[in-house]
């Protein structure tokens, strides 16, 4: 419709003009909605079509403000962040139907703040998937960090206080203590901090400053959740579901492992990496949180808390396909962003739609639910084995690519390690899929019958599901989790100019 | 035919002097403010004029009375001394628009005359400061700056009688900061025989081995570090800044202890030369450690008063560690970062006060206890704190990001090891900011309010000048052309022509 450059500067605008839309109609709850919704069905709309011009090769760039007289607040889409701004904004819209369940079936206050806070962290996510150097980058993830603030403590209460304290401590701290430094440190060795294919800092820092440099960047970027700075994450599970789903399962984690991938590609540019052999610990610790966070994983019995885990280590997918500084698994690491959001999300939506059926969050406690809840627990499991990495679900191409990866580096153990992720996937996912639907609910016990004469559990009268407005929407995410399994090809191709020098 | 614009070198400080007089005269609660904050907006204009012919056509000097440097006293805008004036004058109107209202709370009504003849002559005294290129007179106009500054700080006895006692200390201390200026220039003028900047400037480089030159230079630079608060110095600011009227705080947060700042750089940029000063008298190492110390520790202490203006008061003192930081680098770009940094405070510190100076409007106190839950009984202004609050963090698109990124560059630009300790420290004391307004954000927002209290916002004569200062300074940290441009023409001009 227009110049792709204004779709670009577009994408930033109709998420905050919708913000100022939401504040406007606060009064009226029905035409607040409205407003959302439609502001979210645009910005996919926009977004999408910037899709075929960047598919052809072109890469718009905007300068929105001349930051410094050095340097700007500048836009350019490529690649990676294209896929990134689609993920998160097609599932802006499924997000914003399930928070109208939510928020309503849960009787929340202080909606109209919760919707405005929302619309501008997606206007961030705009700004970190469109960003064209590290400041604007920087800019827009601390404009993530505090609009997710008030969406962190929308409880108020003493807990929610708590967690918000983590949660900004451990972003702000890294983002200010380590990321600027790091960043304004690349400025004086390379002279600039746009991304730029090939990396910017070879023949600019020697084998130990580049060390040094990763290791700022890699725990500056506090959202990629690498172990040890991971707590912020299960803090952030205070806020109500719709934001654990769509910002810390979506937008904030994969603005972190976004930020991640293109400082790698960007920044150090993937043959000088490989070259120093500067990544190698990285590995070790995106290795070591993989597992470790599964194995934190299996002792929750909160449910979100499980899943908040879980997402530390699918995370650490991501930058261990970074850190490996092969095309194959940083293929696989970009594929992940894209596969993991559709999983998790999924995952989060059930635990919210349980949460507003029947008032339960511990894991313990939902046994037989799914004789209850049918479609949220199908949805779960399709979910959950997507996230595990089962054909022919989306998830299998991400652990697909690295294991290639992690094979074209001669990495065995890597390979292990992979393996073993998986199996542990399996081992704090499924069972929550298992005792919902064969374990009696709690507090019953099926009678013993004799082999041969069993009966279905499943009677229409115990269906008892949540809202439509917070079922539809896994279900919708699950469909595509499916449906992704087709689409890996084209993402790919999408993908494949920033892998090829 | 002599045109006015011509005089606007003198008019710029003299239509406040002159102005002081005839408002103690004035009675009731409109007059003295409406004078004042017209006089003051003329400065303003004044000044800005001055700067934009400064930019278009170089320095301005001007004699006064007609008597030629150096037996005259020369008044000169540079582009550093036009910067000071249009800030200085700037913040002096912004703050005067939210006067009206906030004052009559603090001060009986029969002294608003004396208090408003006290404010101009203490913007008097710093616009003389800025333009004056005269040593002995940068002494008179500090003596007018700092006597009204102790009856305006005195003048917040109504609220809390401790006033009177931080007016007493910051008399003692600020005198005896100025005796040791006056020495300097003493000695100065023993050895040049002269008292005009330029003057002395020149004469310089034949005597600046000599013993009494050594002695005078440790005086005005020990004298100058007084008045600025320069950790360990510092002991009156944070007494002052609480128990002031509040107006008073916002304006002298903003100017006061930033017109220390500038005599620092005059002295030690053209006065005694970036040479001298660093490679001869080996500043750096003097002022660098006072300065790294004094934000570290500053920022720490911030974080445990109970009062939210001290809390404040103690952050500027580690600000303006941050800004001899940037001198002490010794290079255009910590010059450039501390000039930056000048004005990106004064205009963050000002907003913030500001909006505290409307909590103070409605809920009569400025400690954390009183002000709980204020988030929810004054949901703009505390806003407008919080934002505030980020630029003081340095959170980017605040101008204290702006402030930030310059000063790292030059600290980095250095390189040594010494240089990344130094980046690291900038960063610790970022994050204790961090912790010192989130401690008030989260009493503002998740303390339930005291009971029987309802929303009730600051009148708009209070909040629209409180917001001015909150956009601006994001407009500052957006569009940043203005304060970085002109740093960065004050940085290279003043290193060039030393």
């Amino acid at each position: 419709m227009f110049a792709l450059e204004t779709h670009v500067i577009l994408a930033l605008i109709i998420p905050l003009l919708g913000a100022v839309g939401i504040a406007i109609a606060s009064a009226a709850p029905n035409i607040r909605e409205t407003v959302t919704l439609v502001t979210s069905v645009l910005l996919c709309l926009n977004v999408f079509s910037i899709l075929p011009g960047v598919m052809n090769g072109v890469e718009p760039v905007v300068v929105l403000v001349q930051l410094m007289p050095e340097i700007g607040l500048t836009l350019k889409v490529e690649p990676l962040g294209m896929t990134f701004a689609a993920v998160a904004s097609s599932l802006w819209i499924i997000n914003s139907i399930y928070s109208i369940g939510y928020m309503r079936g849960n009787n929340e206050p202080r909606q109209t703040g919760f919707y405005v806070c929302f619309a501008i962290a997606i206007a961030a996510t705009m700004g970190v998937a469109f960003s064209a150097n590290l400041l604007t980058l920087f800019v827009f993830y601390e404009v993530l960090t505090l609009s997710t603030y008030p969406l962190v403590t929308h409880k108020k209460n003493a807990e929610a206080l708590k967690g918000g304290r983590i949660y900004l401590g451990i972003l702000i701290g890294t983002s200010i203590g380590l990321f600027l430094p790091a960043i304004i440190w690349t400025w004086t060795l390379a002279g600039t901090v746009d991304f730029v294919k090939g990396g910017i800092l070879d023949g600019h820092a020697s084998a130990g400053v580049t060390g040094v440099l990763l290791f700022l960047f890699m725990y500056g970027i506090g959202k990629a959740a690498l172990m040890p700075i991971h707590r912020w994450l299960p803090a952030a599970m205070v806020a109500p579901t719709p934001v654990s789903a769509l910002l810390h399962a979506v937008a904030v984690v994969k603005a972190g492992v976004f930020a991640v991938l293109k400082v790698v590609i960007y920044i150090f540019g993937i043959d000088f990496l490989s070259q120093t052999g500067a990544s190698e610990w990285l590995t070790w610790v995106a290795a070591y949180t993989l597992i470790a966070a599964s194995v934190v994983a299996l002792t929750k019995d909160n449910l979100k808390a499980r899943l908040a885990y879980s997402t530390i280590s699918q995370l650490a997918y991501v930058v261990l396909g970074a850190s490996m500084a092969t095309s194959m698994a940083v293929a696989g690491g970009a594929l992940q962003i894209v596969m993991h959001a559709f999983g998790k999300i999924t995952l989060f939506f059930c635990a919210g739609a349980i949460y507003t059926a029947v008032h339960k969050t511990e894991i313990s406690d939902m046994r037989g639910l799914g004789r209850q809840m049918p479609l949220t627990f199908i949805a779960f499991l399709i979910g959950a084995l997507s996230i595990i990495g089962l054909p022919p679900l989306g998830g299998s191409w991400s652990k697909f690519y690295l294991m290639l990866g992690a094979a074209e580096a001669d990495e065995i153990y890597l390979m292990i390690v992979l393996l073993v992720s998986s199996l542990l996937n399996i081992a704090y996912l499924l069972p929550i899929v298992a005792r919902g639907f064969f374990y009696p609910p709690l507090g019953q016990s099926d009678e013993p019958t004799p082999v041969g004469y069993e009966k279905s559990d499943f009677s229409w009268r115990n269906i008892q599901e949540a809202p439509l407005f917070c079922v539809l929407p896994p279900v919708l995410t699950a469909i595509t989790c499916v449906i992704l399994f087709f689409l890996a090809d084209p993402i790919m191709r999408l993908i494949e100019p920033i892998l090829t020098p | 035919m002599i045109s006015l614009s011509s005089q606007f070198p003198i008019l710029v400080a003299l239509a406040p002097l002159m102005a002081a007089p005839f408002c103690a005269l004035f009675r009731g609660n409109t007059l003295p403010w409406a004078m004042t904050t017209i006089i003051s907006a003329f400065s303003f204009y004044v000044s800005l004029s001055l700067l934009f012919s400064v930019v278009a056509s170089g320095p301005i000097s001007y004699e006064l009375g007609g008597w030629a440097p150096p037996w005259g006293i020369e008044y000169v805008v540079d582009p550093l001394s036009g910067f000071m004036l249009v800030l200085i004058s700037g913040i002096s109107t912004g703050v005067l628009l939210f006067a009206r209202d906030s004052i009559t709370k603090e001060v009986p009504a029969h002294q608003l005359g004396l208090f408003f003849a006290a404010y101009l002559l203490s913007l008097t005294g710093m616009l003389g400061i800025c333009i004056t290129g005269d040593a002995f007179n940068i002494f008179v106009f500090l003596e007018i700056m700092s006597l009204s500054s102790y009856a305006l700080i005195a003048m917040g006895e109504r609220t809390d009688r401790r006033a009177l006692t931080a007016a007493f200390q910051y008399l003692i201390i600020g005198t005896v900061g100025a005796t040791f200026y006056l020495t300097g220039v003493g000695l100065i003028y023993m050895m040049t025989g002269t008292l005009n900047i330029a003057d002395i400037a020149s004469r310089f480089p034949e005597i600046e081995g000599t013993r009494p030159i050594l002695a005078g230079v440790g005086f005005i630079i020990v004298g100058i570090c007084i008045k600025l608060a320069l950790f360990p110095m510092h002991v009156w600011l944070p007494n002052s800044y609480t128990y002031a009227p509040n107006i008073i705080t916002a304006f002298f947060a903003g100017t006061a202890t930033k017109v220390s700042v500038y005599l620092l750089i005059r002295f030690i940029f053209t006065v005694f030369g970036p040479n001298y000063s660093f490679a001869g008298l080996g500043l750096t190492d003097v002022l660098m450690p006072l300065a790294i110390l004094g934000f570290l520790s500053m920022s720490a202490v911030a974080i445990f008063q109970t009062n939210l203006k001290r809390l404040l008061a103690y952050s500027s003192v580690a600000q303006l560690g941050y800004m001899v930081l940037g001198i002490a680098l010794a290079s255009e770009a910590g010059l450039t970062a501390s000039v930056v940094h000048i004005f990106n405070h004064a205009v963050v510190k000002t907003g913030l006060f500001l909006s505290v100076g409307c909590m103070f409007y409605v809920v009569g106190s400025t400690y954390l206890k009183d002000l709980q839950g204020v988030g929810r009984r004054m949901p703009l202004t505390t806003f407008g704190f919080a934002l505030g609050g980020l630029g003081l963090i340095g959170v980017p698109l605040t101008p204290g990001f702006i402030s930030k990124w310059y000063l790292v560059v030059a600290v980095l630009e250095k390189g040594s090891y010494f240089g990344y300790a130094l980046v690291a420290a900038l960063m610790v004391s970022s994050l204790l900011a961090v912790i010192y307004i989130w401690r008030v954000v989260e009493v503002a927002y998740f303390r339930p309010p005291p009971e029987g209290t309802e929303t009730q916002e600051a009148p708009l004569s209070l909040l629209i000048p409180t917001w001015i200062f909150i956009l601006g300074s994001f407009y500052f940290g957006i569009e940043t052309s203005f304060n970085v441009g002109f740093a960065k023409t004050i940085a290279s001009f003043l290193m060039g022509g030393a």
